[in-house]
């Protein structure tokens, strides 16, 4: 499919939207980041926070700040650019929702910032009712996700304009891709806002004074889950369709790619059970239920993986490489934009196999909750994820700002994607070895009364606190580069790389851009998997909960 | 719309080998009881210190029941009630928790035994203590400025 576009830049003005998006993830990577630290030193025993200011207030800071605005934040900015560079130039009307998303989704954050800083909100960022927040701190998260729906608006307006406009013809695999992402997100944010919106508020308010806590864990957990999901489809639209042009190959299949994403939007929200697997007033053939749909997303990771190693493989045998891993040689391992991803491609695999055993029904009760979970999502998230948006600012931020990177960037660029993999080696080695003999997630420094069991645990916290030093230089690295790209480098021009598919002819099935049926289906599925179990939560209601501020 | 016969391979394969993974999984959930702790009993959490068997934490022995034991523990910020127990060697006990107030955990730290603890809710989990030696319990969900200083401890001894 011949698409005019493509060899367009992304409009300035659209830049200039994506760009402030950046900036704001990039601040939030700084903060986030030094929250880290702080709490590694603090777990090691050997460091205590000054001023104070208390372990589970920057526990909350890390959470809000890496987990919802740094994430939301790049995701949004890259998926508009995204949108823009293969289906043209964003209107008027739709920029505005872009940057009336973009202000709603900051003054969210910046009002959740300031009642964390105040200590009015040390529940971290999945609230844990009964445990009371300032109303403030849910009114500013609950901005940051209408925020977020206004500017996916813009997406989602900028995908039906293409489709009127280009009438029997498939949408561009990365407007398609953004537009799958960006719905699942609207109907997974839907439980946090209802849980906010209808039970969370209210009762900070003193309107009400119980809440439903089974209720309230069941509507976080719904959105819960399809969150990480939401995290993760940005960097396989990098690894499906960016990095097959980086290395100079073709897309392996543009069909497979779309039904990998149809399958993710399937399965990423009928799943949150298996997050309250080991909780009371749920029945096991509910939960079961769901872990059974959880484990269906395996079926479009197994074709992800498939298709980024057929497209390794056959560049590399293009290139005349022979034997059963000559192509491994000339994959251009020197370009940070290709190497930087590959190394959180690596990472999926140990995550991936780690959270095989968390969702595991009966298996998830050796590990609930210990710190072996926090080591899992620190490869899914802070590997994988992160990794991926870092390689994708190399070409991105540049080419938005008019800029390019230089040699020695791209090389600074290597050099920080092996730092990290080296601290997170450390990080989340130790925190996995540590969770399975018991260590919790979530816990400040402590002996608990001198226990042998305990003492276990401290020299893999010492070990974390290696790896999350390095993590951190990692992060200082990276903000020299961005601050670099945006602002420093020399002026030129940066290729926005958008793969082509082997197989020009073959034209992708129009079925997938029928989202009667697909959100149709995600519906029933929601349905089917939730009902019951919710009306039993409701119907069988023990008395309601107070609000408590134990901080 | 086509698939190279390698991935259909590949897929055959990872799609099979997930169905007998899930089969497993299902076999030891319904057929031989392996369910994770999913009690669907209630109890208000304002009269806990009054509601049986919460009125007496610790352990009891019962007859004509499955279980030789029973094992009560209320959970409230930062402690837990008993603070130390003994068990027998060998005893099959049904541990039943609650909580008077948040969210806590309940972990047994080193063996499967792992609950939430939900204001209203009650938890339970049968097991039978076969090796002797001193377990510590920790709460795993965070509750407070206290959470990590929030534990018991379960002695097994001949």
């Amino acid at each position: 499919m011949f698409n005019p576009s493509a060899k367009l830049k992304v409009d300035r003005r659209d830049g200039k939207l994506a760009m402030a998006h950046f900036f704001v993830a990039f601040t939030a990577l700084a903060i986030g980041g030094l929250a880290g630290l702080l709490q590694t030193l603090v777990r090691s025993g050997k460091f205590e926070l000054p001023a104070g200011i208390g372990y589970y207030q920057i526990l909350t800071v890390h959470g809000v700040v890496l987990g919802l605005v740094l994430t939301t934040f790049f995701i949004m900015g890259f998926q508009i650019a995204a949108t823009s560079k293969t289906s043209g130039t964003l209107t008027n009307k739709q920029r505005i929702a872009g940057w009336t998303g973009f202000w709603l989704m900051t003054a969210g954050t910046v009002l959740a910032a300031v009642m964390i800083l105040l200590n009015e909100a040390t529940v971290l960022y999945t609230f844990y009712a009964p445990l009371q927040a300032h109303a403030l701190y849910y009114i500013g998260l609950t901005l940051v996700i209408v925020g977020s729906w206004i500017d996916g608006a813009a997406i989602i307006m900028k995908y039906a304009e293409w489709r009127r406009k280009n009438p029997g013809q498939p949408s561009p695999l990365l407007t398609f891709m953004s537009l799958v992402n960006t719905m699942m997100w609207i109907v997974a944010t839907i439980g946090v806002a209802s849980t906010v919106l209808f039970q969370l508020l209210p009762w900070s308010l003193g309107f009400v004074e119980t809440v439903n806590i089974g209720v309230s864990r069941t509507l976080f957990w719904y959105f819960g889950h399809p969150l990480v999901y939401f995290w993760l489809l940005p960097a396989y639209m990098a690894w499906y369709v960016v990095i097959p042009k980086v290395i100079g190959g073709k897309i392996f299949s543009d069909s497979l790619a779309r039904m990998s994403f149809i399958l993710f939007l399937l399965f990423s929200i009928p799943v949150g059970f298996h997050h309250q697997l080991m909780e009371p007033g749920i029945d096991p053939a509910w939960k079961f239920l769901q872990v059974i749909l959880t484990f269906l997303v395996v079926i479009p990771s197994l074709m992800t993986a498939f298709s980024l190693f057929a497209t390794f493989e056959s560049f590399g045998r293009s290139k005349g490489a022979t034997g059963l891993f000559g192509w491994v040689k000339k994959l251009p391992w020197g370009d940070a934009r290709f190497t930087v991803p590959f190394i959180g491609m690596v990472a999926f695999i140990p995550a991936g196999a780690g959270g095989i055993v968390n969702a595991s029904h009966q298996m998830n009760q050796v590990v609930h909750n210990t710190i072996w979970v926090t080591g899992h999502f620190h490869l899914t998230v802070a590997t994988s994820v992160v990794l991926t948006f870092f390689g994708v600012s190399y070409w991105l931020i540049p080419h938005l700002t008019g800029r390019i990177l230089t040699k020695a960037m791209n090389k600074l660029g290597i050099i920080q994607a092996v730092i990290w993999a080296i601290g997170m080696t450390f990080m989340s080695g130790a925190m996995h070895a540590a969770g399975l003999l018991g260590a919790p997630r979530r816990s400040s420094y402590s002996e608990y009364g001198g226990a042998a069991q305990a003492a276990e645990w401290i020299p893999y916290q010492v070990a974390q606190a290696i790896g999350g030093t390095i993590l951190f230089i990692g992060i200082i690295l990276m903000l020299y580069i961005f601050i670099n790209l945006a602002f420093f480098a020399p002026k030129g021009e940066q290729e926005f790389p958008v793969g082509e598919a082997a197989d020009e002819a073959e034209k992708a099935p129009m079925v997938f851009e029928n989202w009667k049926l697909w959100l149709g289906i995600t519906v029933v599925l929601i349905l089917f998997a939730y009902t019951i179990p919710f009306i039993d939560l409701i119907q069988n209601a023990p008395p309601g909960a107070k609000g408590y501020k134990l901080w | 719309m086509h698939m190279h016969k390698f991935e259909k391979a590949w897929l055959t394969f990872g799609i099979g080998s997930l169905l007998v993974f899930l089969t497993v999984l299902g076999v030891s959930a319904f057929y031989l009881g392996n369910q994770p702790p999913s009690c669907l009993a209630t109890i208000d959490p304002e009269k806990v210190d009054t509601t049986a068997p919460f009125n007496e934490p610790g352990l009891k022995k019962v007859e004509g029941k499955d279980w030789d034991y029973e094992l009560v523990y209320v959970a409230s910020a930062f402690s837990y009630s008993p603070a130390e127990v003994e068990v027998p060697y060998g005893a099959k006990v049904k541990i039943i928790a609650t909580t008077k107030d948040v969210v806590h955990g309940f972990e047994v730290a080193g063996s499967n035994i792992n609950m939430m603890l939900e204001p209203g809710y009650i938890s339970e989990h049968v097991t039978t203590f076969d090796k002797t030696g001193e377990y510590l319990i920790v709460c795993n969900e965070y509750c407070g400025v206290g959470h990590h200083m929030m534990s018991s401890k379960i002695k097994v001894v001949e």
